[in-house]
């Protein structure tokens, strides 16, 4: 929420790449890198919702586990309150853990079907070692309570629920140990809409309840539009567009972001669109295209985009605080 | 071009006998698009796979009903003549491409094999609408991509070998279940901006099926909403949107997040989750759901739980509730 205690950023971004190594011939040997996240920076205000979006490969997914570190990044730093998850310690590294969660994509395969309900959500406390067991059973209960389960699910087991409810089950355990920060991986993407809307205002409502501050991952633009206060767009493992939600769908700066939401099919039959589709697939992140990553596929490109890669820049003149809050990543950006 | 009656098809299953698709009837027309969405489960899939005869049995077993394609009911026909039917008459794109993608075999042989049964072509011939089609379908070097095993493409483009397959044989009827759902939503716009051109040029009729409003507004002419194996409501595109008669269907339509709908503001839902359909149903399927009955007197809430509600005709389509909506609802009505 941006009427908050919104101004002070909770996790500052800076440079963070992850590569990975393609092998070939022979040997095996390394032969190039996959840029799966090359080079991408911003920050998110405590209480507020960063939505992440963009398409299959872009390097979403990559990003949001090497910001918690559930992979290691390959450089760069990630400031959380002034740490930096990136090279923290292990020790430390478990400390912090604490205070970020993640909750994923799929609800069918990220629970432990071995585990009843109450085993899942209770795991985490039991690793940190959060309170005698009689707390961390009242705490179980009363976490799924929160998120609209009644306590008699307890002894059952995941496969015993519908997408919906195992989704609640996740964001109960996301929530054991109270964290401030939580990175959500394509929420809501398994669920049927009606109950896909169940989970989202679960999550604005624990947002407004407890301050939480959210990485908000999808491809379905309509649902990040509603959920999200700013908003990075990802194109081949670079973000491209970068600031406030309401700044982007007014009036998107870069080509790609315009192009993506023009291809959102809108639910209204009386609004069709006439346009014509945006060309081409994106290319592959182990051979990206020089200069900028999107001009193969821009309808606005000219021989200058294929020099250099652009730098995010900033968009307009709206400053707040004595910093701009919105960024494009296109040379042509004024004048498109 | 296609009318199907009173389809009835079900399941052997270890919890029971299973209701999937339980008296479904409806028109396509050529030339014309219609949608079926509903929640997941609800028997859409399954209701394409039966007007092709392509439900495995066991366990399914289809228990009753008509396909009309011209004179001819599918349903009855010899089994020596569906092969005719399939591919040259009603041609199937699936979600997963490799239900109809055959893995031993390379791009270039599967298309011949479509182009030479379909319309009797050489090799050469097949080879040059081969490369045009799959060039249609926004892939690039067309040549090599012939010469590929269906592993080697990515999904997306696994999806487009078989999207140009289905229209390489400019079929009468192109049942459509969930075609761009894996696919990114430029990619997405691209396919559907091909179905519909194929239609504008050969008159197909056809049947797409879809859990995406977004889509289903842009793209059909018609939209049969189904749940719980039934279709509830039926009717033109605008209609169904600017004013469906069914709960369910309000339900629906309110529960997807739109623009410029208050960010953050809490989301209609519809609560509770889908009747087994292994157990019999009484009276309407979505009773146990429905914001609609809770507003009724006790005597017609009682005629909800025990009588089945059928299809009936109003202005603009067909609706199967005893108490169908008029005019707007606000959404708190639907949610509380
Ligand atoms: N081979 C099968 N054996 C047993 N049950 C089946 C089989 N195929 C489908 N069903 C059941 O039939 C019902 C309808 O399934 P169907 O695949 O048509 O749903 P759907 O509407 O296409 O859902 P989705 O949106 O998830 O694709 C479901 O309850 C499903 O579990
Ligand atoms: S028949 Fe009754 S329960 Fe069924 S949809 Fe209509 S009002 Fe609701
Ligand atoms: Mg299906």
């Amino acid at each position: 929420m941006s009427d908050g205690n919104g101004a002070v950023p909770i996790l500052q971004v800076e440079n963070l790449k992850k590569y990975y190594p393609v092998r070939g011939g022979v040997m095996g040997r390394k032969i190039g890198d996959v840029r799966a996240v090359d080079g991408v920076s911003f920050s998110v205000r405590e209480g507020e919702t960063m939505g992440l979006v963009g398409e299959s490969g872009c390097g979403k997914s990559t990003l949001a586990r090497a910001l918690l570190r559930l992979e290691d990044p390959t450089d760069g730093t990630v400031l959380f309150e002034g740490n930096d998850i990136a090279t923290a310690s292990k020790q430390d590294l478990f400390q912090l853990r604490r205070d970020l969660q993640i909750i994923f994509q799929d609800p069918y395969s990220s629970l432990n079907p071995r585990m009843t309900v109450g085993e899942i959500v209770r795991e985490p406390l039991l690793v940190h070692g959060v309170g005698s067991k009689e707390e961390q059973v009242r705490k179980v209960r009363d976490l799924l309570e929160t998120v609209g389960l009644s306590g008699d699910v307890i002894e059952r087991y995941p496969h015993e629920f519908s997408g919906g409810q195992r989704q609640r089950v996740g964001i109960a355990r996301a929530l054991a140990l109270e964290p401030k920060l939580v990175v959500a991986d394509e929420p809501v993407s398994a669920l049927d809409v009606s109950v896909q809307s169940q989970v989202l205002n679960l999550m604005m409502r624990l947002q407004k309840e407890r301050g939480l501050t959210y990485i908000f991952v999808s491809h379905d633009l309509s649902v990040v539009e509603h959920v999200s206060d700013t908003l990075a767009i990802m194109y081949l493992g670079r973000i491209v567009e970068h600031g406030p939600v309401d700044a982007i769908y007014g009036r998107p700066a870069h080509p790609y972001t315009r192009a993506l939401l023009e291809a959102v099919p809108v639910p209204d039959p009386k609004q069709r669109r006439v346009s014509v589709p945006l060309e081409g697939e994106a290319p592959s992140p182990v051979s990206p295209p020089a200069g900028c990553p999107f001009h193969p596929r821009c309808p606005f490109a000219i021989e200058a985009c294929k020099a250099a890669v652009p730098a995010l820049e900033p968009v307009g003149a709206k400053v707040v605080d004595g910093q701009a809050e919105h960024f494009a990543a296109c040379i042509r950006q004024g004048e498109i | 071009m296609l009318r199907v009656r009173d389809l009835a098809v079900g399941f052997d299953t270890p919890a029971g006998f299973l209701r999937a698709v339980d008296g479904v009837s409806f028109d396509v027309h050529a030339g014309r698009t219609l949608g079926i969405v509903g929640e997941s489960g609800c028997g859409k899939s399954v209701t394409a796979s039966t007007v092709l005869r392509l439900v495995p049995r066991p366990p399914g077993r289809i228990l009753g009903g008509e396909v009309w394609l011209g004179e001819q009911d599918v349903l009855t026909l010899p089994s020596d003549d569906l092969p005719g039917i399939r591919g040259n008459e009603i041609s199937m794109i699936f979600q997963d491409p490799m239900t109809s993608l055959n893995p031993v075999f390379t791009v270039e042989r599967q298309l011949f094999e479509v182009l030479a049964m379909r319309f009797g072509m050489s090799r050469q011939q097949a080879h040059a609408r081969s490369v045009e089609m799959l060039r249609t379908v926004g892939i690039a070097e067309p040549e090599s991509r012939l010469r590929a095993y269906p592993h080697e493409l990515s999904g997306g483009m696994k999806q487009r070998v078989m999207i140009a397959m289905a229209l390489l044989c400019e079929p009468r009827v192109l049942i459509a279940d969930e075609p761009t759902t894996a696919l990114d939503v430029t990619i997405q716009a691209q396919i559907l901006h091909l179905i519909k051109d194929l239609q504008q040029r050969t008159g197909t009729a056809v049947i797409l099926i879809t859990h995406d409003m977004g889509v289903v507004a842009e793209t059909c002419d018609d939209v049969a909403v189904m749940y719980a194996g039934r279709i509830v409501e039926t009717g033109g595109i605008v209609e169904v949107f600017d004013s469906a008669r069914h709960p369910y269907t309000r339900g629906l339509l309110a529960s997807i997040p739109r623009r410029g709908q208050g960010r953050k503001a809490e989301l209609p839902t519809i609560e509770g989750i889908v009747p087994s359909l292994t157990a019999p149903i009484e009276g309407c399927r979505f009773a146990g759901r429905c914001w609609k009955r809770r507003t009724l007197g006790a005597a017609d809430a009682a005629r909800c739980a025990s009588e089945d509600p059928a299809l009936r005709a109003f202005a603009g389509g067909e609706v199967a509730c005893h108490f169908p909506v008029e005019g707007t609802v606000r959404p708190e009505e639907m949610t509380s």
